[in-house]
């Protein structure tokens, strides 16, 4: 009794309208923290705002590339007499400056130039010329428009990566080139068109940033996940499921779960010189192959595999599992009726992610010798693509992105763009299996 | 009233269907059942009753060894099922829950349709000839489980849909599906309203006929409803077992007593 009379002293009375100091201290604290929280936000969206425009910004050259673009015929003639001289490919380098200077002459421009200035601007091409000529011999005598890529100063002085102002002259590119260029802009000899070949192409060389494509280290990396899809997919479920329904826990098990986790914060860079020695070195499998770099990623999206599906198998309620034992389910059925359709969309978000992980991941390849410069060729057939020497996106990214010319360094972002292409489509494809596997409960 | 009942259904004497004998349980180093004997009748529902913890889930668990499941237990002694060991090395524990049945605490319908949660049983052990047969026994089963007529016209809709009354019956209708012999019941009604117990409850009550149930409950008057034997246990032991109506109205032991007067439990 006296205990309650002095606990109605100790409190004021007060009304529920009234909120005392306690009670404000708290509300303030919860305010303080969503404030916290919608900051962090914010400079999270913040920065990936900023990550995003300056990859589009950066990127987006990419795809486009200044050519000039000059239609002229070669006759019969012509062609005998260039294929009788020493110099073939500087004949026809001749025959196509003097259709240029024709085709100026044509609309009334008058600029003087010389063939190196030509050379400056779009590279040596009578080897194109000559090889369109050789390989369709019946284009001879007709008009034939060639879209030659101009070369990676005259690229930028389009994109404003290159101005009059910062231009030095050099064997590259001199301040009277650009007179040429405007002018050839201007008669519309010069402009941009969409670069099909950076998505379907191959690398270039190092002085050739205008034919460089990622398409066949696109190709590549296709081959790479088809290995890591088809090897640990089935691998890491089948080991998740044992260790997660069927093994029995003692410390054996522990020590094997442990490792699985600690495998899944190994850097990448170990699993390529793993790779390296064991694929390449001990197994004796081919350099630079989507087959050697498909098991090294494998080996490397096994357990964020493993650790994704025993959490989604851990998941699904213990109730189910009694349900099914209790009619007479054996455990194996229990866990292929019941328990993995559950699991699905976790194994396969996870699987995704893994996957998705694995197409973006450049160290290991670095290491077994899938580096950019290697994907000059489209593999020959489909099961050539496992064993032929090609490269990956990201590792053709990288690649460009140590060349020193500058043109390479769009590319490079215009890689990245495309890489990320891939990302979302997968991550897409994942939200959607999703979906679609838990509509059916 | 309700003591006439108890006293009418008396009379009764069946065969001895499950004969436990000295069974002991051990989780790790917990002593979960000590020595507890315990003969279970053909054709009679069976109660267990007691505190939380006393062990009674624990032995329910052992009639159809859905104890080999976890790891850590250990289950010694002797548990005979029509005089045969359950626990014989000889005995697939798979064979043996088709056999004995069971229904849990909180209704597990599996996430498919109403028609397959029942179906799946009698396929997985071979049950039905054909796509008839099935149908057959799907029906058969769901009226049993006092279910059929609200789902009749929708038997492809999700179990998951259901009411947790609806859905408990469903896992019941699903139990007995495989044929079993014995029926056990792991606090059935403890998620369910008033309106569903009393429905399950009926549903018990015709189960006898055909079935030795055993039902784990918290409930003492739902024992005292449902049963004609009843298994008192505490902190492991078997204390009490005997008529229903005798242990509700005079008790031999005094634990007993106070547990169902309500002094401890």
């Amino acid at each position: 009794m006296t205990d309650a009379s002095m606990n109605d002293a100790a409190l004021p009375k007060s009304g529920l309208s009234v909120t005392d100091a306690r009670t404000r201290k708290r509300n303030a604290a919860e305010k303080r923290f969503r404030a916290y929280g919608i900051a962090a936000i914010s400079v999270g969206l913040l920065f990936l705002l900023f990550l995003f425009g300056s990859i589009l910004k950066s990127g987006i050259p990419a795809f486009t590339q200044t050519v000039v673009d000059v239609e002229f015929t070669m006759t019969q003639e012509a062609v005998d007499e260039a294929e009788s001289k020493m110099l073939k490919t500087k004949a026809y380098e001749n025959y196509f400056i003097a259709a240029l200077e024709a085709q100026l002459a044509e609309r009334g421009m008058d600029v003087a130039f010389d063939a190196k200035a030509i050379q400056r601007i779009v590279g040596k091409t009578g080897g194109t010329i000559r090889s369109h000529f050789q390989d369709n011999p019946d284009a001879i005598g007709q008009p034939v428009s060639f879209e030659l890529a101009a070369s990676s100063r005259v690229d930028g002085y389009f994109n404003g990566r290159v101005t009059r102002e910062t231009l030095v002259d050099s064997r590259f590119l001199q301040l009277s080139d650009l007179d040429l260029v405007d002018a050839l802009a201007e008669a519309g000899i010069i402009h941009g068109a969409f670069n099909w070949n950076f998505i379907t192409g191959k690398d270039s060389g190092v002085d050739n940033p205008g034919g460089a494509g990622l398409g066949a280290s696109v190709i590549g990396s296709f081959f790479m996940m088809l290995v890591v899809l088809f090897l640990s997919l089935p691998i890491g479920v089948a080991a998740s499921i044992y260790l997660e329904e069927f093994a029995p826990k003692n410390r054996f098990t522990d020590l094997i779960e442990v490792n699985i986790s600690n495998l899944a914060a190994v850097p990448s860079i170990v699993f390529g010189i793993l790779g390296l020695a064991v694929f390449i070195q001990f197994a004796g499998l081919p350099q630079s192959a989507p087959l050697v770099g498909g098991l090294v990623l494998t080996l490397m999206t096994l357990p964020t595999i493993i650790i994704s599906t025993r959490a989604s198998l851990a998941a699904v309620p213990p109730s189910i599992r009694d349900a099914a034992l209790g009619v007479g389910a054996s455990k194996m059925q229990s866990v292929f009726h019941h328990v993995l359709p559950l699991a699905m969309p976790g194994i396969l978000t996870g699987t995704i992610i893994g996957l998705a992980q694995a197409l973006g991941e450049t160290a290991p390849l670095l290491l077994i010798g899938m580096v950019g410069f290697v994907a000059r060729e489209y593999p020959d057939g489909f099961m050539a693509g496992f064993t032929d020497a090609n490269s990956a996106m990201p590792a053709q990214i990288y690649t460009w992105a140590s060349r020193a010319d500058p043109g390479f360094y769009e590319k490079a972002w215009g890689g990245i763009i495309i890489l990320l292409l891939f990302l979302i489509t997968m991550n897409t494809i994942a939200v959607i299996l999703r979906r679609r596997f838990e509509r059916r409960w | 009233m309700n003591d006439m009942r108890i006293v009418e259904r008396d009379v009764e004497t069946n065969d001895v269907k499950i004969a436990a004998k000295d069974v002991q349980v051990h989780y790790g180093d917990t002593h979960a059942i000590k020595d507890v004997s315990v003969d279970i009748e053909d054709k009679t529902v069976t109660a267990f009753i007691g505190p939380s913890g006393c062990g009674k889930s624990t032995f329910l668990r052992c009639i159809n060894r859905m104890n080999d499941t976890i790891d850590v237990c250990r289950v010694t002694g002797d548990i005979r099922i029509d005089d045969q060991d359950i626990y014989d090395p000889k005995v697939d524990p798979v064979q043996l829950r088709a056999k004995v049945g069971m229904v849990f605490q909180k209704p597990n319908p599996f996430p498919k349709s109403i028609y397959d949660n029942v179906a799946y049983g009698p396929r997985i052990h071979g049950l039905a000839k054909n796509k008839s047969d099935l149908d057959d026994i799907v029906e058969r089963s769901l009226r049993r489980g006092a279910i059929w007529e609200e789902v009749k016209d929708r038997l492809h809709a999700p179990g998951t849909g259901l009411s947790g009354g609806q859905q408990q019956r469903l896992c019941i209708a699903r139990a007995v599906a495989t044929e079993p012999e014995v029926l056990l019941m792991d606090e059935p009604c403890s998620a369910l309203d008033p309106i569903a117990t009393a429905q399950v409850e009926e549903l018990i009550d015709e189960l006898r006929e055909n079935y030795s149930v055993v039902i784990v409950t918290h409930s003492m008057q739902q024992a005292a409803r449902v049963s004609q034997k009843t298994a008192f246990f505490h902190l492991g032991n078997l204390v009490e077992y005997g008529e229903t109506g005798q242990i509700f109205t005079n008790p031999t032991d005094p634990r007993t007593e106070s547990y169902i007067t309500g002094r401890i439990g």
